[in-house]
C-alpha cells in the first residue's frame, strides 16, 4: 500500500508510521535525490533555484489519486534547471534514456512501460 | 526546446533519471563519490535520531529549551546537527493548550539536519491538502485523537521557515534519563502527527 493510498479521504486506514520506514520507494529514486543534492554542493545551481523549480513541477501535477510519484516530480525539475542553464538538453537525455532502454537482457526492464502510464 | 514542446511519449522519470546521472558524470559534472556520499549521509546517518536528541535535551536542560525556541538552528547546531536544509529552523512546542503539526503545502520542505528524508506521506499531495483543511480529523485518522479543547496549530514549512515539533514530555518519564527519553521520541512527534509515550 503506498502512502496516497493510506491517505485517500475514503479509506481510513492507518499510514506507515514506523520510524524506520523506507524514504525511497525504489533505488532509482535515491540516486535522482543525490544527484541533485550533489550538483548544488558542487555549486552547479543554488538549492534555492532547485527549490523553486520542484514547486512549480510539484504544481503542475496532474496526475490522479494515487498516481502521484514525487520523484518523477523531483527529475522534471531537475531536467528542467539543466535544460535552462544549458547543461545538457533533452535530447541527450531522451537519447541517452532511450539507449539505457534497450540494453541487452539481464537489465531489469521493469519500469519501461509502467513509466509510460505516469503521463 | 521548452516544456511546452514536451511530448507525452518521454522516457520513465527513472530512466532519465539514470541518463542525466550518466551524462553528468562522463562530462566531469558530478562525482559519483559525493553523489554517493550524500545518499548514504541521508539514508544511513541522517534522521530522526539526531532530532530526537535536540527533544530529550531540551526536556532535562531548561536553558537548552529556552534556546532552542528562540533560535532553533543555533541551538541545534550546539549538538553538532547542521548542513543543507537546516537554516532557518523553527522549533514550535506542544503545550496543554496547543498541539503543533507541520507541513510544507508547496513542495516537501524538511529539517534534514534533525529529520533526514521526509517519508513518502508527508510528500503525498492528500495529506498536504488535508493536514490544512481538516487537521484533527487527518490526525485522528493517523492515530493520533486530539483533544478537543486542545487547539490545533498548521504551520507551512519553506525555504524560509522549516518547523519542527518540541512534541509534550510523556507522563510517567520523570525518572528516565537523558538517553532513555531519546529512544522515546518518534519522527512522527516531531512533526506533530504523534504523540511520546513511555513505552508500556
Amino acid at each position: 500500500m503506498t502512502g496516497a493510498e493510506a491517505l485517500d479521504a475514503v479509506g481510513a486506514t492507518a499510514l506507515p508510521r514506523a520510524n524506520g520506514e523506507l524514504v525511497f520507494d525504489e533505488p532509482w529514486e535515491s540516486r535522482a535525490f543525490g544527484l541533485a543534492a550533489a550538483l548544488a554542493d558542487q555549486g552547479l545551481f543554488s538549492w534555492r533555484d532547485f527549490q523553486t523549480g520542484l514547486i512549480a513541477e510539484v504544481a503542475a501535477d496532474e496526475s490522479g489519486p494515487g498516481e502521484y510519484r514525487y520523484y518523477d516530480r523531483w527529475v522534471g525539475a531537475l531536467e528542467s534547471l539543466l535544460f535552462q542553464r544549458g547543461v545538457v538538453s533533452l535530447e541527450d537525455v531522451d537519447d541517452r534514456a532511450d539507449v539505457l532502454c534497450h540494453r541487452p537482457a539481464g537489465h531489469d526492464h521493469r519500469d519501461d512501460e509502467h513509466g509510460l502510464h505516469d503521463h | 526546446m521548452t516544456a511546452d514542446s514536451r511530448t507525452a511519449d518521454r522516457p520513465p522519470a527513472a530512466l532519465r533519471a539514470e541518463a542525466l546521472e550518466a551524462l553528468l558524470t562522463e562530462r566531469g559534472l558530478v562525482k559519483t563519490d559525493v553523489l554517493d556520499g550524500f545518499i548514504n549521509r541521508y539514508v544511513n546517518d541522517v534522521g530522526p535520531l539526531n532530532g530526537a536528541k535536540v527533544v530529550a535535551k531540551a526536556w532535562v536542560d531548561p536553558d537548552y529549551r529556552a534556546r532552542l525556541l528562540a533560535d532553533g538552528t543555533g541551538a541545534i547546531k550546539e549538538l553538532g546537527f547542521g548542513g543543507p536544509q537546516g537554516e532557518h529552523i523553527v522549533v514550535v512546542e506542544n503545550t496543554d493548550e496547543v498541539h503543533n503539526v507541520v507541513v510544507c503545502t508547496l513542495c516537501s520542505c524538511y529539517p534534514w539536519p534533525v529529520l533526514g528524508l521526509p517519508p513518502n506521506w508527508y510528500k503525498d499531495p492528500a495529506y498536504r491538502a488535508r493536514v490544512v483543511r481538516e487537521p484533527r480529523a487527518l490526525l485522528a485518522e493517523m492515530g493520533l485523537v486530539v483533544d478537543g479543547a486542545v487547539e490545533i496549530k498548521v504551520w507551512d514549512s519553506s525555504a524560509e521557515n522549516r518547523y519542527f515539533v518540541l512534541p509534550r514530555r510523556p507522563a510517567g518519564s520523570e525518572n528516565l534519563s537523558e538517553e532513555e527519553l531519546t529512544a522515546l521520541v518518534s519522527r512522527d512527534a516531531m512533526v506533530g502527527v504523534a504523540d511520546v509515550k513511555v513505552a508500556s
